[in-house]
Order: structure tokens, then C-alpha cells, then sequence
């Protein structure tokens, strides 16, 4: 193998080696430039040659077959890869900045702070989770941050792709990853469960918010092994003013059991982005460690839990969506918010795991000034989320699947789209305004919402016969206006 | 350069030819059959004749155990494989039994293997099923890719430098590179009588260039297939599985 010497000024494949930046434990990086790329680049380069330390060298091939396949604003963009005949290497954008390992001298971070980081780096892992791929190394070193405020994952050397061969699976005797960090199931030998990035995001934000790793710095197998049955000191037990809501998430996020954790990233951001809405549980308020008999019972019952069939990363994100329900529940359009509840109801009962935030918009006009009270001096915010709850009550989900917000807005599609796109929502269902003088007059809100949504979006028609009922005498009516079961876009 | 890789045709005429189109829709330049192109259906005339044609026109093709068994009875085929070799036996001509006999049991080509069973001792028609089958022939040879067929169920395997192996079923249509840091075996699933539970037609495509192996499935008319095996007389469960991919 001639490998060729990295130096400034060395050009490799038409990139022109610039300065080395970094020196780790298993790579390089240097700055490289290419004429015709604008952004600016990093070269990665393995600190090993072939035959060498086999783990720098399996973990250097996987960031190179997963690298290039990944996209989206949560990752550093791929520009090239060269293999290991030559000189091994992976270009990818630089991102500027620090990661949040620089942090670490400030622990604990404000509540509120803490929080919004750990939404951050969820909806990053909801992007990488939906492209088919586990990160596996989730830890403060992991996560940068773009100017506009995403979360940018790096290092995918231990990541799993559901598309492409595992070269980890049978490379190391003992699972490979930053001890600390890693999920209970990884020590079993599972790599394709995407609940573990989940249990890792925990960690993190128990460290980031106590200021103490939740499961210490062993990194003897023993130590690690200990989390299979023993969970950590609830957060409450280090700071009396832990909020309920936070430990809630935390508690979660740490299960043993990954069936117990938040489904998905983007559920888990859900609750971040809206922790006024997170549904306490005996977690948020626990003071100790579980019994020793549960532990002993996890502990010695172990063979009997040991490894799940393969789980399907995809298949779990589509059985856990996050469902919206855009209800106009001002207009009193009662066989409206029938017809959607009827079809939420189809949508609930198919996917186990899914949760429902119900929104409404409280309109406000653009140039008056808004009274949140209404001519009787009730407050009309309260109001709507009542309606909200009661038109939701039927569904009987359990609380942790159910949220119901009322947003303020000029411009009700805008709202929607808004919230849609911020708390990764998967499915939008919408009624139709069926007045249509309203309509004339304000344009069709599910008329914008279905062409500009990022997901999936059903408006709902009351059925023909219930339409004519309600709305004898309006002049028109679409022609797709009874359309039952509704028509999706 | 733009391979594409058929395993185990077994005389699917509806199956082969599907797969034929989708290569050609792919920009196929060079063709390779991994053997077995008759046995359990109903078209061998048409199939050894196709692979004919392609051989003239520069595809390569080596010789599967089925194909073998033409001119060499076996005794260690099932009862539903002997019947269907003997059904095809009366069906070919002497020029059709003779290209197969004549077929080589491996060929290699710029670094890679072709084989219809594994590369250990080809003639002994081994199936390659976990990572000890598949270090066993990767050890046999000094390429860095083989291909191979044989046991109708794509999986793709990895060696190391260190010699560890990886295992892994693909999905089709997703490009899968070959690094070339380590050694692969490529098995390529069935084109006419898959057994991984889908009935689709496998065959993949290798880009020479990129290095990157995609395996396809590809819908084909499989009512018609099974009832030519049917009308012919042939064993009925040799229709019934191609509906069931078992």
C-alpha cells in the first residue's frame, strides 16, 4: 500500500491539504480546500494503516459508508471518501465552533438551558433515526451546533445503518462506545435499536442538569454491566429543585428497558419543546433508587429478557408518529370535528405508540389590539384548550399520549404549518372550512396546509349527507367535498 | 463497467426475462449467469438457448449442479429435483446439453470470482449459509470479491483484515460498497425460484467502478411460470413455491 504522505500543500483526489487541526485518539483532521466547493472542508484521516488497530479502522469504514448517505442540516454534508489502497479518508463540511464537551466545566447547567439542548440533539437523532441509521455514540464530544441553532451530530465510526452491513457486529468481544453513555441493551450485544441514542441523550442530560453522570466513569465491563438492573439515583436526590417535569423526561430517557423509553427522538423532543405538557408519572417524584428486590428480580431474571428479535428501526418510527389534529373548534362545526375525530380515531388505532397533540389557533387581527378576554371577560386561551380536552376525551388515551395547545397567530396556516415543522410532526389532519363565504374571505387554511407541509396530511369533509344539512343555501361546493373515508395528499 | 449478476434462473422464463429488462433499464454491459439456468421449470429449451446468445455476445456463465446433472445424474438431488432433470433432459437438444456441459465451474475476472456453489471446491456444490461457510471459501481464494449462488437467498459477507467476518441480508435496491479494505462474497438470491419468503425475481448489479453491489427484485408473472410447470406434468409443489417464495 503506498500511502501518501499528509502534509500541508499535499493535494489528494483535487483536495489541497491545508493545516492539521485535530489529533485524536484514532484520527486527524485537516483543513482541505477544493476549487468549485465553497464551504469549508475537514479531511479525516485514520491515524492507522491497514493491519493494524482493527477497531480505528472498522469504525473508519463504517463513517465512510454512512457518511455519504446521510443528509439534512444535522449532519456535516460528505464530500468525498478515499479508501484504504491509497489514503483513507472522509471530507466533510466544517462545522465552526466548539462541541459540547467544552461545556463540561460549566455543569450544571441551567434547567432551562439543559433543556433546550437536549430538544436540539433529539430532533437531530429524530433526522438521523428517520434515515435509517443509529448513532451509537451519542456524549457531549458528538454534538455541534449549526449558526442557526441545529444540533449537528458527528462521528458515526460506531453507527448502525438498517441498509448496509454491520462491519461492528462480530469485530469486537466487548461492545465498543464511550462507557459512560451507553444503553444497557448495547452490553447484550444489540446495535439496532434506536432507543439506545435515546438512553445515551438521557445520560447526557442527567449529567448536564446534576452535574454528575447518572451511571459514574466505570469502565470495566462490571461496572458497566450494572446498569442491566440497577437504575441511577433519581436527579431530585442530588438537587432538591429539580423540576418534576425534567426528571420525568430524564427517568424516561433512562429506562432499562427500551420498550419503557420515549419511542422515538421526536416524541422525546415533543415533550422537551412543551415540558408544561409532559404527563407526570411516579418517576417525576421518586427520591430513591428502585427496591433492591426489583433490582434483584432484573438482575437474576436477565436470561429471560435477553436479546429482542431484530427490532425494524423503520417500522418502529411509523408505529410511533406524532399525529396533529388541527381543530377550528370556534365555528361550532360540530359534524366537522366529528368527521375528525373519526378519522384521528382510524389513524390512533393502528399505530400503538402514537401520540395526538390537538392544536387550535386563537386568531388575532392585525392591526386591533387583542383582549385575551372576550366580551363576557372569559379568557378565551382557557377556553379553547377546554374544548380541546373535551373534544379529546373520547379517544381515551392515556395521558402521555395527548397534548392540546392553542396557538396565537395572524395567519392560522402559518401557525400550523409552524408547529407542524418545529415538533416533527408525521401527520396532520385537517377539516375543510365548508362556509364558503368564510372561505372566500380568508382563503382555505387546509388548502395551504396540505400543499406545504413536510408530512403526511389528511383533510377531513363531513360526510354529503350531513354537509347538506348543516350548510343549506351556500351557493357552492367543491365537488370533492364529500369525500368519506377522507382523501389523503 | 456495469455488471449485472443472475443465480439460479431454473428455467423461469418469465422470471429471467423480467430480470433481463430491469438489467438493460440499468445499463448492464456485461452480463454474468452463476449457473443453474435449468431444473424445476418449465422453459429450459428457451433459457439455455438465451444464455447462448449471451455467452456469444460476451457474457460470462459457469455451471451449477443442476446444470451439471444434465450430463451427470446425481444422487444427491431430491426427488422433485431428479424428476425435474429428467423431465428437462428430454427437452433439450444435443447442442443446448452440450454448452452446459461444457460450462466451466468458475471463472475469475479483474480480481473477482465467479462460482455457482463457493469457491472451496466448487465441484462439491457446498452451500454458503452463515460466516464459516463463507470464510471457508473466501480462504480458498486470493480475490477480493467472489459471487456465488446456489442456495436462492441473498446475503452478503465481509472478511477483514484481521479475518473476522460480517454477515448481513440486503435490501434491495439500496448500493452497497465494497470497501476494499476487506474481502466480500456476494450469494445473489434466485432469479427464478427464491426462497427468502419473496417471490420477486434477485438478481444485482455491481458497478466495477464504484465498487457498489445493488441486489433487486423484480415483479415478474409468476401465475404464468407455475402453470407451465403444472400443464408440463412437472411436480406440483415446484409451482406452488414460486408463488410463496419458499
Amino acid at each position: 500500500m503506498a500511502a501518501l504522505k499528509m502534509q500541508p500543500g499535499a493535494e489528494i483526489d483535487g483536495f489541497t491539504v491545508g493545516e492539521q487541526v485535530h489529533r485524536g485518539g484514532m484520527a486527524t483532521l485537516w483543513t482541505v480546500t477544493h476549487p468549485g466547493i465553497n464551504v469549508p472542508l475537514l479531511m479525516k484521516v485514520p491515524l492507522v494503516s491497514e493491519g493494524e488497530d482493527p477497531a480505528a479502522i472498522v469504525s473508519f469504514e463504517m463513517e465512510q459508508m454512512i457518511l455519504p448517505r446521510l443528509s439534512g442540516p444535522h449532519v456535516p454534508a460528505c464530500f468525498g471518501t478515499g479508501d484504504f489502497e491509497r489514503q483513507a479518508y472522509v471530507v466533510m463540511e466544517r462545522i465552526p465552533g466548539q462541541t459540547l464537551y467544552k461545556r463540561l466545566g460549566e455543569l450544571p447547567l441551567p434547567y432551562d438551558e439543559a433543556r433546550a439542548i437536549a430538544g436540539k440533539v433529539a430532533a437531530a437523532l429524530a433526522s438521523l433515526h428517520r434515515q435509517n441509521v443509529i448513532h451509537h455514540d451519542i456524549k457531549p464530544s458528538s454534538v455541534m451546533f449549526r449558526g442557526h441553532g441545529e444540533a449537528v451530530l458527528i462521528d458515526f465510526g460506531l453507527s448502525h445503518h438498517k441498509h448496509l452491513p454491520d462491519l461492528l457486529q462480530e469485530e469486537f468481544r466487548l461492545p465498543f462506545g464511550t462507557a459512560p453513555y451507553m444503553a444497557p441493551e448495547r452490553l447484550l450485544g444489540v446495535r439496532d435499536d434506536p432507543r439506545s441514542d435515546l438512553f445515551s441523550l438521557g445520560v447526557l442530560l442527567y449529567f448536564f442538569t446534576t452535574g454528575e453522570r447518572p451511571f459514574g466513569e466505570s469502565e470495566t465491563l462490571r461496572g458497566m454491566r450494572r446498569r442491566l438492573w440497577r437504575d441511577p439515583y433519581p436527579p431530585r436526590c442530588l438537587r432538591e429543585d429539580y423540576p418534576l417535569w425534567l426528571q420525568e423526561i430524564v427517568l424516561r430517557c433512562l429506562e432499562i428497558d427500551p420498550a419503557a423509553r420515549y419511542p422515538t427522538a421526536a416524541q422525546l423532543a415533543f415533550d422537551l419543546a412543551h415540558p408544561d405538557q409532559v404527563k407526570l408519572t411516579a418517576r417525576s417524584r421518586r427520591l430513591t433508587r428502585d427496591s433492591i428486590a426489583t433490582v434483584w428480580r432484573r438482575r437474576f431474571n436477565l436470561g429471560a429478557v435477553q436479546p429482542q428479535p431484530k427490532s425494524d428501526v423503520a417500522a418502529q418510527l411509523a408505529s410511533s408518529p406524532i399525529v396533529m389534529v388541527a381543530l377550528d373548534i370556534a365555528e361550532g362545526s360540530d359534524a366537522l370535528d366529528e368527521a375528525i375525530r373519526v378519522t384521528a380515531e382510524r389513524v390512533m388505532s393502528t399505530s400503538p405508540s402514537a401520540r395526538l397533540a390537538c392544536v387550535n389557533v386563537l386568531k388575532l387581527n392585525r392591526l386591533a389590539i387583542d383582549r385575551t378576554l372576550d366580551e363576557q371577560g372569559q379568557n378565551k386561551h382557557v377556553d379553547r384548550l377546554v374544548a380541546l380536552q373535551h373534544w379529546a376525551r373520547p379517544f381515551r388515551l392515556e395521558d402521555n399520549r395527548l397534548t392540546v395547545h392553542v396557538l396565537e397567530a395572524i395567519d392560522p396556516a402559518a401557525a400550523l404549518l409552524e408547529f407542524a415543522a418545529v415538533n416533527l410532526v408525521d401527520h396532520i389532519i385537517i377539516g375543510a372550512r365548508q362556509n364558503s363565504m368564510m372561505r372566500a374571505l380568508l382563503g382555505s387554511v387546509s388548502a395551504k396546509v396540505a400543499s406545504e407541509a413536510p408530512c403526511t396530511v389528511t383533510v377531513v369533509r363531513p360526510s354529503r349527507l350531513t354537509v347538506q344539512d348543516e350548510s343549506e343555501g351556500t351557493a357552492e361546493q367543491d365537488d370533492a367535498s364529500a369525500v368519506t373515508p377522507p382523501g389523503m395528499f | 463497467m456495469r455488471l449485472a449478476l443472475f443465480a439460479d434462473i431454473h428455467a423461469n422464463r418469465q422470471a429471467f426475462a423480467a430480470c433481463l429488462d430491469a438489467a438493460r433499464a440499468r445499463g448492464a454491459e456485461r452480463l454474468v449467469c452463476l449457473g443453474d439456468i435449468v431444473g424445476y421449470g418449465a422453459d429450459p429449451e428457451w433459457a439455455v438457448d438465451t444464455v447462448m446468445d449471451l455467452v456469444a455476445d460476451g457474457a460470462l456463465a459457469v455451471r451449477g449442479n443442476h446444470d451439471h446433472a444434465i450430463g451427470m445424474p446425481s444422487d444427491s438431488m431430491n426427488d422433485d429435483a431428479t424428476a425435474a432433470i429428467d423431465w428437462t433432459r428430454g427437452r433439450l437438444n444435443a447442442e443446448q446439453k452440450s454448452f452446459l456441459a461444457g460450462l466451466p465451474l468458475q471463472r475469475d475476472d479483474d480480481n473477482r470470482l465467479y462460482v455457482h456453489s463457493e469457491a472451496s471446491d466448487p465441484a462439491r456444490w457446498r452451500y454458503v449459509r452463515d460466516t464459516a461457510d463463507a470464510a471457508r471459501s473466501m480462504m480458498a481464494t486470493g480475490l477480493r470479491i467472489t459471487f456465488c449462488g446456489h442456495i436462492h437467498r441473498p446475503g452478503l459477507y465481509s472478511m477483514s483484515s484481521a479475518a473476522k467476518m460480517t454477515s448481513f441480508v440486503p435490501t434491495s435496491g439500496i448500493a452497497v460498497q465494497l470497501l476494499t479494505g476487506r474481502r466480500w462474497l456476494a450469494v445473489l438470491g434466485s432469479v427464478g425460484q427464491p426462497r427468502d419468503g419473496d417471490p420477486a425475481a434477485s438478481f444485482a448489479m455491481f458497478d466495477t467502478d464504484s465498487r457498489e453491489i445493488t441486489y433487486l427484485r423484480v415483479p415478474y408473472d409468476m401465475e404464468t411460470a407455475a402453470a407451465r410447470i403444472r400443464a408440463n406434468g412437472l411436480p406440483h409443489w415446484l409451482a406452488d413455491r414460486l408463488l410463496i417464495g419458499r
